[in-house]
């Protein structure tokens, strides 16, 4: 009998399941449950790129592609950034095309890090960066940021947490699970903390397109000086309703993307080539698509926040992606316990904000990827809830 | 088209109070913007999206294309300003292309909508031909699919 704790290694084994997954195996055993959990959009891929990679298909367009992506579509990424963000990359050698944007932040983690390196990672934020950088062998090190500042990275807090030892900041905005965006001065504040140092940042811009308010969202590399030491990673799956086509990329300083392309060569070969084939068509002629969903988003945003503030959950209006995180701290109970009560009586489900973070603890997650109807119906429930707590029908003590 | 109207042509039931959120108006601002709308006919009427075939209607739906003479001075107005007059008519547009007037009947068998097309419609001053199409079974109607069963594939995991 082979002794598996044995031979699986320490580090994997020392890895906690994502908070995410673990409470919805809890919902999955339930009827009738209304989730509010999904962190993809409901839309399905524009036809017009859907049908790009049929076309591909159909013309047995099924080889690889170059390492780092097919040439025409790093143009593309390339030309994207420059209208979109102002920034400029060559794609020869500064665009690397990935497995989605989560292959993309692994390369740059493992890239970057080695053993006793510090990275920076602000929460509450997606549930990776912590995981890939301990299987590097480095120390996250968390910044819990709050909620009075909206969830946005303060400089202070940056450099309280900096050490001689910090390689690595990760940016994660818009950020998943808050809702926050990082306005141009707050990235200023904290360019000017990092200019002078050798700390390299990855700015996760997986969800730059999905802002609200009117306000044009700003990439951290087009800020001055800050170029030559970011990784922007993003991707197709958010913008162009695409997460099942698993297409991402990053963009950075040619000696990075040089030593990320080694370690993608050797672990994938190259992004799947339908996809890339697809996203190139998305580039080309997807602006208005994206348009339409992010206004169909924004209506759902503000109508779930107006939910929120009858029910009188404390929520600040979020201006990216598209989650809600209101405070259940006047209900008593925990995240965990809210969320599981939730479940158990209204059959909604939601996820613990500490599922991406301690620092998450009072909140839980809204994703407004649904239908109108859907999201009337789980807001609802939910406003049945609160009212059913304030009026003491139900205690938090037995939750 | 507005948001509003975009709105309430998918639901026009959400109350007020929702279609405001969603807008970001005030409820009072969504209800005269409403009336407003309303009184500029620029919102005609509101109806339900059915499924006849559900609701055990036997009723039968025809497209009719007609083939008509514009008449001086009023072009295709005056004869489709008659064709709405008839209760069995659900809808008629102008069309390019093939035929002018496309009309959508709803009668009660096959045999009335023959009636009809022969005795009232073909009759009428200035129609060249008609040909008649009768509605098997409608898939999708007014943006909503009839086709049941969707569900929600997407995982719960996701970033």
């Amino acid at each position: 009998m082979i002794d598996y704790s044995k031979v699986l290694s320490e580090t994997v084994r020392g890895i906690k399941p994502s908070g995410i997954r673990r409470f919805f195996d809890l919902a999955a055993e339930m009827q009738d449950v209304i989730s509010l959990g999904v962190g993809e959009p409901d839309f399905s891929t524009p036809w017009h790129i859907r049908n790009e990679g049929i076309e591909s298909l159909r013309k047995g367009k099924t080889w690889y592609t170059a390492n780092s992506g097919l040439f025409e579509l790093k143009e593309e990424i390339s030309s994207y950034m420059s209208r979109k963000y102002g920034v400029e990359y060559s794609p020869k050698d500064e665009v690397l095309v990935t497995v989605g944007g989560s292959e993309a932040i692994d390369l740059t983690i493992r890239g970057m890090v080695s053993a006793g390196d510090e990275v920076i990672i602000p929460q509450p934020s997606f549930v990776c960066y912590e995981p890939i950088t301990l299987l590097a062998g480095g120390t996250p090190v968390f910044i819990p940021t709050k909620a009075e500042n909206e969830f946005r990275l303060t400089a202070r807090e940056l450099k309280n947490a900096m050490t001689p030892r910090t390689k690595l900041l990760i940016l994660p905005y818009p950020n998943n699970p808050t809702g926050a965006v990082m306005r141009k001065e707050d990235m200023e504040e904290i360019a000017a903390v990092l200019r002078g140092t050798d700390v390299m940042v990855l700015s996760d811009e997986i969800y730059s397109e999905l802002t609200y308010g009117g306000e044009k969202y700003v990439s951290f590399a087009s800020i001055d000086g800050m170029k030559e030491r970011t990784v922007v990673i993003n991707g197709f799956s958010k913008t162009y309703a695409m997460t099942g086509w698993r297409l991402g990329y990053a963009c950075g300083p040619a000696p990075v993307i040089k030593q990320l392309t080694k370690i993608h060569q050797f672990a994938i070969m190259s992004a799947p080539t339908t996809s890339q084939l697809a996203a190139v068509e998305a580039l080309k002629n997807g602006d208005e698509d994206v348009e339409e969903m992010r206004q169909e988003y924004d209506m759902r945003r503000k109508f779930v926040l107006a939910g929120m503030r009858r029910m009188g959950l404390p929520c600040f209006e979020p201006r990216g992606a598209f989650y809600i995180f209101p405070d259940i701290t006047v209900t008593g109970m925990t995240s965990d316990e809210f969320c599981a009560k939730l479940l158990n009586e209204k059959k909604v489900a939601v996820i613990p904000g500490t599922a991406f973070g301690e620092s998450g603890e009072g909140f839980v997650r809204i994703s407004y990827c649904y239908s109108t109807g859907h999201l009337k119906e789980a807001m609802k429930r939910m406003d049945e809830f609160i009212s059913s707590l304030k009026n003491g029908q139900t205690g938090a003590s037995d939750a | 088209m507005d948001k509003l109207l975009q709105i309430l042509s998918a639901n026009a039931r959400l109350p007020i109070e929702d279609i405001a959120a969603m807008t970001g108006m005030t409820a009072e601002e969504t209800e005269n913007k409403i009336a407003d709308y309303e009184r500029r006919g620029i919102i005609r009427g509101y109806s339900a999206v059915i499924d006849r075939e559900r609701a055990d209607d036997s009723m039968v739906t025809a497209v009719v294309e007609l083939k008509v003479t514009p008449m001086k001075n009023y072009g295709f107005d005056s004869i489709a300003e008659k064709i709405v007059q008839f209760d069995e008519v659900e809808s008629v547009q102008l069309m390019s292309g093939g035929y002018d007037l496309g009309v959508t009947l709803h009668a009660k068998s096959f045999r009335d909508v023959a009636m009809f097309v022969s005795e009232r419609l073909a009759p009428l001053e200035g129609v060249l031909s008609t040909a008649t199409h009768f509605v098997l079974r409608r898939y999708k109607d007014s943006g909503v699919s009839f086709i049941d069963g969707k569900i929600d594939e997407r995982s719960e995991f996701g970033r």
